[in-house]
């Protein structure tokens, strides 16, 4: 499809990009070069502060404030961006080169219509008359499958899915049939059930009208999904660079090998256990409501002593609240909760403190998770002096022997949050959990802010530590390798519903229930053609 | 569709409610606040040494003898008619307030016609050339004479503008025999010190509103469409902004307010506020309360206007699901 | 022992990034800090500084104009017009500071807690707040001291009580967003108490904001005294307060002499200086917010 004789859209080479903090500038691009041809998908990859954003809007010739360009060049279809004037600059954007971004809900104007909004730049620079460009937005609204593509533009976006917002940001983009598109993240924000729908339709439209594109993600298996090459992106270079096949099937550089740390992870056993666990934490028939609104129904779940319950299912399924539930954040409307054979009080003012010891809660964000203006010393020290009454020496030897167990050394103790990266403040906060010593962890989506190679170090920790400490817990994901690689039983959530629960291996086994069926066939494969198959088996 | 109107009409009526819940608590604090004062009310008019017998006389008069909440409901029914007491020193207090009253809002009516356009535009200048030149001397020339007292602003004016350029007079006792031209002219001191007073306040207030919807994900995506700054700030941002800054512009009608007060005294203009100073020097307690119920009345008004602005202007309400 | 673990400073020392901290502020902020440590000189050693007492008749000519022995002339009743601004300052800054500690306490307090509490207490305080807030504060301060009667104790308290109410909101809002947070929930399913939670988790990452706003009410109260007084309504003679000695010598500017200004402009510029370290302050959280 891109031959190497035909010219280039897009030639970026030895692009360089400071950012300033706090008074100081410092390269977050170090030398990145790229080259696209017509009709061609490159894929850019890389963890989060890997700078593919900053290179993605290089290519509209943008750079967000507070970031400068200090060497290299971008030459679009010839011209080079980085010596024209912004004024020749900005009549390029939404022409010749257009942007689709992350959050389609964030990045509409809630005051304009769809229709207002994907037409703008046609009718502004585009040279169409209104009437034209409407035809042409409708034309687009049908090839990306939007329902009802007639009277689609005349919403707001308010009124319309995350789902068709993300395809109407895409229309908005084709609008002006640009000679090259920059995705930045189209689908990270949705489910990822409706993430197949759009990936469908953007992989439709990209092939239909011959745009070279660039396709920003940090997930290896969608982008396999889309791209032709692949570059992968790190620290602000560019480390490795290949067609999407031999990355897929020979990654070179020892990053991109990482990419595949969860992937490669290896299913642990639930075999191993052969007499029946006894029952740590039951509960029976528990609903919840938000006003009148059922967030939990019917809720049965048992978890043994020392076992791994993986809760899994899409936003809104309900899988966090039933984590707040049982850690006491949120009180039941319905059933009742058992732990260690007594009931569980509902509210957390009526658990008495030797209670909540022995159920903790590990969050997503570190960042949240952690008070910014404590130490290491205090945040994980307090559980110690609270629960135990432990102070002075003691409570500095047990403190470090937390923080080896968490793989950190007595050093990080005088540090505040903000100096320790992603993977080390989410230790720090298993550690904080661990102080307490407690019987059952809730862990809600601990690994999913953090980057790939650190999430298998981080899940491998958790598994070595629950054999040395005979811990349960109770794991809320929405990624299915996580789970693969730490589940004894996967619970099933939809609608705030149980729609399927048992042993891992039987769970993901067919014969399958409709939704985990669904919900098994939407996650991507590491590999090249999964959603080729995908669309053949529904056009046949 | 037509029940597109309906979460709109219903938020408004919720917000003028509300409105006229917090004119009622507010009543209560003016009417209840003066059975605090120490002494009885009756001996207040009458002075020290008034005779028990006076007293007891004024008392039954005033209605004093019956219950609170009867006095309450019927000064409260009587304000709402426009009659509001007799003033200590025997006249009606409508009859006292009502000329000055009309004074008070010509002086701020002209001044808010000026300022509020006026803020907005400068306001949205400085959040168009954020970090240039203009920005930066707005900002730092603002955030210097919102630090001037009122008083400060009003001799400068005075003494640069009527005692050595001599252009405008020092007062302003404005008559109703005088004409409009006569009457603008005397006006024009009082007015340049209140416009300086608030439009500090509300371009200051204005531009942050507006740097806000600035930050938003869809100004930058405007951008990246290729909208010149220009547009991206009149089309983009300003429509989103409207709420934020018909908050702003009620927020600062309250220093117009307290400004009028001090700036009445300084020029001598005729206003409520000159009398409602006169009032707390003798200790006229209705003429107080009836000109504490005038500007909350003014002040809670304006914040209702303001609410309703921001529902109309949301889209989310505007074009529900 | 357990002090003196967590006492250990963090990298690099506070004292260290106060001087950077400096070193990095605008020339708006760096004059106001010279004027602030100026107008605090000024009013800590007033009795040292003054040429005569505050209170002193000095000259049987009211009005006198300035000389050498009375550098800035005399007032409406003889006494010396710069001893007088030299313990206006005294008298001025003091009250206000004091008003804004007392409201700052109230409406704090409140504030934190009603938010942590949350529920039928939270919704009574704030409705009772609003309302408060629904009155432009010189009227109502107008109104409750004409009841009342003027009396310093008498005008710090409405004044206080008033104020109280923008602490209030100001410090329920960043409590109910910290509150939020994470790690306040962590603290809450750890067990601790509501005033552990405040004291170790809320305050300090609500306290710079609250500094922030504790420097433009001090303003505000500053600015509303100084009317105030000018009214006739605030302080009383015959202490010396900048607003009223601009009253008591209007006079004077239909006459073309500067001097009644002079007060009103000492007002202006501490109101000034205090604004420009606010914005500063306000800048460099709200930048800090974003790299965050």
């Amino acid at each position: 499809m891109a031959s190497d004789q035909s010219p280039a859209v897009l030639e970026i080479r030895d692009l360089r990009i400071e950012a300033k903090s706090s008074d100081h500038w410092s390269q977050i691009v170090r030398g990145v070069s790229l080259t696209l041809r017509k009709g061609e998908v490159l894929g850019l990859v890389g963890e989060s502060g890997a700078g593919k954003s900053t290179v993605g809007l290089a290519a509209l010739g943008y750079l967000r404030p507070g970031a400068r360009a200090s060497g290299g060049s971008v030459r679009l279809m010839g011209t080079e961006l980085l010596a024209i004037p912004e004024e020749q600059r900005r009549r390029l954007r939404g022409t010749k080169v257009a942007y689709v971004a992350q959050s389609a809900q964030a990045a509409f104007n809630p005051v304009h219509r769809l229709m207002d909004q994907i037409t703008l730049v046609a009718v502004d620079r585009g040279g169409l008359s209104r009437a034209e460009a409407e035809k042409r937005a409708v034309a687009l609204f049908t090839a990306l499958q939007l329902p009802d593509p007639q009277n689609f533009g005349a919403r707001y976006p308010h009124q319309v899915s995350g789902g068709q917002l993300q395809r109407a940001m895409v229309a908005m983009a084709m609008i002006c049939n640009p000679a090259l598109i920059v995705f930045d993240e189209p689908t990270t924000a949705l489910d990822v059930t409706t993430q197949v729908e759009v990936l469908i339709s953007i992989r439709k439209v990209i092939a239909e009208f011959g745009v070279a594109a660039i396709y920003i993600t940090h997930d290896l298996a969608v982008v396999a999904q889309i791209a032709h090459r692949v570059a992968v992106l790190r620290y602000g270079e560019v480390v490795e660079e290949a067609p999407i096949a031999a990355i897929m099937d020979h990654p070179e550089h020892p990053y991109t090998q990482s990419l595949w740390a969860v992937h490669e992870m290896p299913a642990n056993d639930p075999e191993t256990q052969e007499t029946p666990r006894a029952p740590l934490l039951s509960v029976e028939g528990l609903g919840a409501r938000f006003g009148t609104f059922e967030v939990l129904q019917d809720i049965d779940l048992r978890i043994g002593r020392g076992e791994t319950v993986a809760l899994v299912g899409e936003s809104g399924s309900g899988k966090s609240t039933l984590g707040r539930v049982i850690a006491g954040l949120k009180a039941p409307s319905a059933g009742r909760a058992l732990f260690d054979g007594a009931a569980l009080p509902p509210k957390l003012r009526q658990r008495p403190l030797e209670l909540l010891r022995r159920i903790q809660i590990i969050y997503q964000s570190a960042d949240t998770a952690l008070n910014p203006r404590q130490t290491v010393r205090a945040i994980v020290g307090r559980p110690l002096t609270l629960y135990q009454g432990l102070r002075g020496v003691a409570r500095e030897k047990r403190l470090i022997e937390l923080l080896r167990m968490v793989e950190l050394d007595a050093s990080h103790a005088d540090r505040l949050p903000g100096q320790l990266s992603g993977g080390q403040k989410q230790r720090v906060a298993i550690a904080r959990a661990l102080a307490a010593e407690p019987e059952l962890i809730i862990c809600d989506e601990i690994t999913s802010a953090l980057d790939k190679v650190v999430q298998a170090d981080v899940l491998r920790m958790m598994i070595g530590l629950k054999e040395r400490l005979g811990v349960s817990y109770l794991f809320i994901t929405h990624d299915l390798e996580v789970v693969r690689a730490i589940a004894d039983r996967v619970v099933v959530m939809q609608h705030g519903r149980i729609v399927e629960q048992g042993e891992k291996g039987r769970v993901f086994a067919p014969p399958h229930e409709p939704y985990t069926g669904r919900l098994l066939a939407s996650v991507p494969d590491m590999a090249v053609g999964w959603l080729d198959r995908i669309i053949a088996g529904r056009a046949a | 569709m037509n029940r597109t109107s309906h979460p709109i009409l219903s938020m408004v009526v919720s917000r003028v409610g509300l409105g006229l819940l917090s004119l009622l608590i507010v009543s209560l604090v003016i009417f209840f606040s003066v059975s605090l004062l120490p002494g009885s009310y009756a001996s207040a008019i009458l002075g020290q040494n008034a005779t028990p017998e006076a007293v007891a006389a004024l008392e039954t008069k005033l209605g004093l003898d019956r219950p609170a909440l009867w006095r309450y409901l019927s000064w409260l029914g009587a304000a709402a008619t426009g009659e509001l007491g007799q003033s200590f020193a025997g006249r009606p207090v409508m009859a006292v307030l009502g000329p000055r009253l009309l004074n008070t809002i010509t002086l701020a009516s002209i001044t808010a016609a000026i300022a509020v356009p006026l803020a907005i535009t400068l306001g949205v200048i400085c959040a168009r050339f954020r970090g240039r030149f203009i920005d930066r001397f707005l900002s730092t020339s603002t955030l210097a004479s919102i630090s001037l007292p009122e008083f400060f602003v009003a001799y400068l004016m005075m003494m640069i503008f009527a005692v050595k350029l001599q252009w405008f007079p020092s007062m302003a006792g404005i008559r109703n025999s005088m004409d409009l031209g006569e009457q603008l002219y005397r006006m024009v001191l009082p007015i340049l010190t209140l416009l300086l007073v608030i439009l500090a306040h509300m371009i200051r207030n204005t531009r942050a509103a507006i740097l806000s919807v600035m930050s938003s994900p869809y100004v930058e995506m405007a951008r990246l469409k290729g909208e010149s700054e220009g547009r991206v700030v009149m089309r983009q941002a300003l429509p989103n902004a409207i709420g934020p800054i018909a908050s702003v512009v009620a927020l600062n009608l309250a220093y117009l307010i307290s400004g009028v007060v001090v700036i009445e005294v300084v020029f001598v203009y005729p206003g409520v506020g000159q009398a409602m100073i006169d009032a707390v020097r003798n200790r006229d307690v209705p003429v107080i309360q009836a000109c504490a119920l005038i500007f909350a009345t003014a002040y809670i008004g304006f914040n209702l206007l303001a609410d309703i602005v921001s529902i109309v202007s949301n889209p989310r309400l505007l074009h529900p699901r | 022992m357990d002090q003196s673990i967590d006492a250990r400073p963090a990298t690099p020392s506070r004292l260290t990034r106060a001087r950077r901290l400096l070193a990095t502020a605008p020339f708006t902020a760096r004059l106001g800090m010279v004027l602030l440590a100026i107008y605090a000189f000024v009013a800590i050693f007033a009795p040292w500084i003054a040429p005569y007492g505050e209170v002193e008749v000095v000259s049987r000519i009211p009005f006198d104009g300035w000389s050498a022995e009375h550098l800035l002339g005399t007032d409406q009743l003889g006494r010396d017009f710069l001893s007088r601004l030299i313990f206006g300052a005294r008298n001025s800054i003091s009250i206000a500071l004091v008003t804004t500690l007392i409201s700052f306490g109230i409406g704090c307090l409140l504030g934190v807690f009603s938010a942590l509490i949350g529920g039928f207490v939270d919704q009574a305080i704030s409705r009772f707040v609003d309302a408060l807030m629904s009155v432009p504060d010189l009227i109502f301060i107008l109104m409750i001291l004409s009841i009342f009667g003027n009396s310093i104790p008498n005008l710090i308290l409405i004044i206080a009580v008033l104020t109280s109410t923008r602490f209030f909101r100001i410090s329920r809002a960043a409590a109910l967003n910290v509150a939020s947070l994470d790690f306040v929930e962590a603290a809450r399913v750890r067990g601790e108490n509501l005033l552990w939670i405040s004291v170790h988790e809320v305050f300090p990452n609500v306290l710079p904001l609250i500094l922030s706003e504790l420097g433009m009410r001090f303003c505000f109260i500053f600015l509303s005294i100084a009317a105030l007084s000018f009214l006739g309504v605030g302080i009383q003679p015959p202490m010396a307060e900048w607003g009223s000695m601009v009253r008591d010598n209007a006079a004077l500017i239909n006459m073309g002499d500067i001097t009644p200004l002079i007060p009103a402009a000492s007002i202006a510029l501490l109101a000034i200086a205090v604004n420009f370290v606010v914005d500063w302050l306000l800048n460099r959280v709200s930048g800090l917010n974003e790299e965050g």
